[in-house]
């Protein structure tokens, strides 16, 4: 019996040049973290305050982290590929070999859609909702901190694959037959799988986390109708995870037992259907983009109303819409194999269907533009964001829409406009949104504002990069070329290639800014720094406490009277005759921090790569570990710390500027 | 800013409709009427977006807060009039698109038959790794990579896979649609110009199918005649045998042609992808 299963020294790519440099750098950039940490003495403060922490603002900073991680690794992936495919025209075949380029177009996929956009939109959602909604964190601050650890624990699975063995040849969808174990009988799928299901348990434990959170946890007064719009996106999202991840999990379950224990489930043999699996993973594929890109609306609702110094323009109709949006989502996953032969009932139904979700998100949009209409704008980082979004955004709904007429989308499935579709929604409304919510909140998060100079530059480097590297896509999909090619004859294609392989250099200019505005803010934070933790004139409760704020979010919950809470009580103080109350300050019970996530999550790694090696012994220790572990969090003596008032009262007596309110 | 705006969208159209072989240079009825259904919806669409853009620009201009003759309204936060304009004109949009949607699923349907004077060609369409297969029953021939067929013919093509998932695809003639195993799916296209038209995989399917190519030649209906008698003249015959050889996986095959096949392979193939692949002796009914 071999004690290692499949794993041998030659899962190690030592031939392959390129995958050797990267892994390298990688591990010398893990290394020189580490090492740095080690030298300066902050494990124990690392462990303490962040990696056992379940305070929803540090989980939320977290992943915040590992999706900016994620996008410098993603996008990586895409300059190669843009690399490849700008020289590998006609007889040359460029540098990367097809079964490299596949793992890269897979891998790229993968990470952007489940390790840079989810974790960077559940980190915003973590740090924001409790404070918007005025209360001290969220339902289950324990399960929050295991939700993270098992996403980076996916992550972490994903980027071993670089050195040990290979990731999936699969694209980022993985159909079977292709994804079966006749045709990839490498560790590649498992890796994808495996990652995807551990991550996916994380992301369903934040999905409840959230629900129970909004349901049953607002500050006095806040009723549904006063919730802030990024509660009530945020809301949606969460009720589509709950939904929508359950059918993910078990899609890949069924395509793990195919792989490991020879069921038929999808396979060609056995009578299994493959399209079967690309309907389950798609009734999931569909509701997900909504769960990215719902609370990105949510952000530019904040940001609109925020920096146009109105309140947002018809809120129950953004309320109504989102809604819908999140209703609808569920009922239009056909259109993304149109293609596949069914009747033209089957195709006209889900078309019109995916087309009446552009209405209500058609509503977004001019209400966005009313807040917008009467208001005093202010040219902030945030809002060069938002506005780059609405015109982008609209494009990207009009191809959208476009591709949901089946005969179009004859001619355009799996064409590079397709590519350049997902990406204009995906970058002009995702990536963007996340961007204007990071300017945002990060003087709520850390104290300081973000400088808006190089924040200015990042913006219009991503804005061109972006117009430059996807139009062309659009243009090649209507001259026929289709997506996934590592080399292509036709010669007619290659300029509009290279103009997007510029496009790509733009938009990193704009990456690397963002590093600088980094850098240059952290450097310059004393200049920086916000005292009065409401340095845009906010309107919602985030805004009314400290920068950043304590544990413990607010002294007192506030009491609801209206949306727009905070704006409201501002205005009450400015009138004359009123004045701040005067606090009395009461202990505060918080929940106690846990290494349950962190050991947790290292059970997972474990389990994970012994199932993806066929270590079978590894797997059952793995599973044991993380089993005792929700023993003994099970049968913990304590789970909650009591802040003292005088720890309290000694905390305002330091920040003036938050008594004043 | 509009008429610039205006002169980049005509270049733009130049240099595609001139270099483009795709969508935009169509060469049969199917690919035409699908042109035609895209610029529609375009069309109809870009009179909305159009000036949103527009709006979304003025007003975030108009309204900046170093404007002083603009009028600060903090208070302007509902109209119940705006809330109907702002659900009618999606809704009215949508109205137009989605009945282009439905119309167009129904006229485009992919089994509908094109009608035509003239007696369609019935090709049976094989993906293989990585390289397609296609049949000639009524002629009793087979080519690889080549898809030759009379000029203003209805070609029927119906279509599967001997493993993994493609997509058959020749953008200049119109519709894609995919090659599965077990499964025969149904497109009629037709070339109403001769020439030679690319053909590809349009659903990504391993290692070697960056060369899954193929050319189509649309030749005149008695070139065509000539072609099969020369086809049935020369090379091998394509039965059980022949067939399990060029199943195997294969890259960048150069096209050849079978001169016989043996009668009823398509099917054949078609119930193998149902069987379990151990067990040969067991089968399913359909």
């Amino acid at each position: 019996m071999n004690l290692l299963g499949k794993l041998s020294w030659s899962a190690v790519p030592f031939d392959q040049p390129i995958v050797m440099f990267a892994t390298a750098l990688m591990a010398l950039a893990v290394a020189f973290v580490l090492g740095w940490v080690t030298r300066q003495g902050y494990w124990p403060y690392l462990w303490r305050e962040w990696l056992t922490s379940v305070d929803h603002k540090r989980i939320g900073v977290m992943y915040c982290v590992l999706a900016l991680i994620m996008l410098l690794r993603g996008f990586t992936d895409a300059i190669m590929m843009r690399a490849q495919q700008a020289v590998a025209a006609g007889d040359a075949q460029g540098y990367l070999p097809p079964e490299h380029f596949d793992q890269v177009f897979s891998a790229h996929g993968t990470i952007m859609i489940f390790f840079m956009a989810m974790p960077f939109v559940i980190g915003l959602m973590n740090f924001v909702v409790p404070l918007q909604l005025g209360v001290r964190d969220m339902a289950f601050p324990t399960l929050n901190s295991v939700a993270l650890w098992l996403t980076a624990s996916g992550i972490l699975l994903t980027n071993i694959s670089l050195a040990v063995g290979e990731f999936a040849k699969t694209g980022w969808v993985a159909y079977p037959p292709l994804s079966e174990l006749q045709f990839s009988p490498g560790v590649g799928v498992d890796y994808y799988l495996w990652s995807l299901q551990i991550s996916g348990v994380g992301t369903l434990m934040t999905g409840i986390n959230f629900v129970t959170t909004i349901l049953k946890m607002r500050a006095p007064g806040m009723g549904y109708m006063r919730m802030p719009v990024f509660c009530w996106t945020a809301l949606a999202s969460n009720l589509l995870i709950v939904a929508a991840f359950p059918v993910l999990t078990a899609t890949f379950a069924m395509l793990l037992l195919d792989r490991y224990l020879g069921f038929h489930f999808f396979s060609v043999a056995g009578q299994g259907n493959p399209m079967m699996y690309i309907n389950l993973f798609w009734v999931w594929g569909h509701p997900e983009v909504y769960i990215l890109i719902l609370p990105a609306f949510g952000i530019f609702s904040e940001v609109i109303a925020t920096f146009s110094g109105k309140p947002l323009f018809g809120y129950r109709s953004m309320v109504a819409a989102t809604m819908v949006i999140c209703v609808l989502s569920f009922l239009v996953w056909l259109h993304h194999f149109f293609t596949m032969g069914a009747s033209a009932d089957v195709n006209g139904f889900f078309g019109v269907m995916t087309m009446i979700i552009a209405v209500p998100t058609g509503v977004k949009v001019f209400n966005w533009l009313f807040t917008m209409y009467g208001g005093r704008i202010r040219f902030t980082v945030p809002v060069l964001w938002s506005i780059g979004f609405m015109v982008t955004f609209v494009i990207g709904g009009m191809t959208g829409v476009l591709m949901a007429v089946p005969p179009a989308d004859f001619q355009l499935h799996n064409s590079l406009f397709l590519v350049a579709h997902f990406h204009n929604v995906i970058i002009g409304g995702v990536v963007f949104g996340v961007m204007a919510g990071y300017n945002y909140w990060f003087p709520k998060a850390f104290g300081f504002r973000l400088d808006e100079r190089w924040g200015r530059a990042s913006f219009w480097c991503w804005l061109v990069g972006f117009y430059l590297a996807f139009m062309p896509l659009y243009v090649l999909g209507l001259m026929g070329m289709t997506r996934r090619m590592q080399h292509y004859d036709n010669l007619a294609w290659q300029p509009w290639l290279l103009l997007a392989a510029v496009g790509v250099a733009v938009i990193l200019a704009g990456i690397v800014c963002q590093v600088i505005q980094l850098a240059v803010s952290i450097r310059d934070r004393q200049q920086l720094r916000d005292a009065t933790g409401d340095p845009w004139n906010g309107r919602t409760l985030e805004w009314s406490t400290s920068s950043p704020p304590p544990a413990w979010n607010f002294a007192v919950l506030p009491t609801v009277t209206a949306i727009d809470a905070f704006w409201n009580s501002k205005s009450a103080l400015a009138k004359p005759g009123t004045s701040a109350q005067k606090l009395e300050y009461e202990p505060i019970e918080m929940p106690m921090n846990s290494a349950t996530g962190f050991v947790t999550a290292f059970f997972a790694v474990v389990t994970g790569f012994a199932l993806i090696w066929h270590i079978w012994w590894m797997a059952g220790l793995g599973v044991f570990g993380a089993f005792l572990t929700m023993l003994a969090f099970a049968f913990r003596d304590r789970e909650e710390v009591e802040i003292p008032a005088s720890r309290i009262a000694q905390f305002y007596r330091a920040r003036p500027a938050e008594i004043a309110r | 800013m509009r008429h610039r705006a205006l002169a980049v969208s005509l270049i733009g159209a130049a240099a595609l409709g001139g270099c483009s072989e795709g969508v935009l240079d169509p060469k049969g009825p199917i690919a035409a009427a699908e042109r035609l259904i895209l610029f529609n919806s375009l069309g109809i669409m870009l009179a909305i977006v159009i000036p949103t853009i527009l709006a979304t620009l003025g007003a975030a201009f108009w309204f900046r807060s170093s404007n002083w003759r603009a009028r600060y309204r903090p208070d302007f936060a509902y109209s119940g009039r705006l809330e109907l304009l702002v659900w009618s004109i999606p809704a009215m949009t949508v109205l137009l698109v989605g009945g282009v949607a439905w119309v167009g699923a129904h006229d485009l349907d992919p089994r509908k038959l094109i009608t035509s004077t003239v007696k369609p060609v019935t090709v049976q369409v094989v993906s293989l790794d990585w390289k397609w297969l296609f049949i000639y029953p009524d002629q009793g021939i087979a080519t690889v990579n080549q898809l030759t067929v009379p000029v203003g013919t209805p070609i029927s093509l119906e279509l599967t896979s001997s493993g993994v998932m493609n997509s058959f695809f020749v953008p200049q003639l119109g519709s894609q649609i995919y090659a599965m195993a077990g499964m025969a799916t149904r497109l009629q296209l037709q070339a109403d110009h001769t020439g030679s038209y690319r053909g590809l995989s349009a659903q990504f399917s391993g290692d070697g199918f960056a060369d899954m190519r193929f050319t189509v030649n649309a030749v005149p209906t008695e070139k065509f005649a000539q072609w099969v008698a020369e086809a049935r003249g020369a090379g091998s015959v394509l039965d059980e045998h022949t067939y399990a050889d060029l199943a195997k996986p294969s890259e960048a095959v150069s096209p050849f042609a079978y001169r016989a096949v043996t009668p009823d392979l398509f099917n054949s193939i078609l119930s193998a992808g149902m069987r379990p692949s151990d067990s040969s002796s067991m089968h399913h009914s359909m």
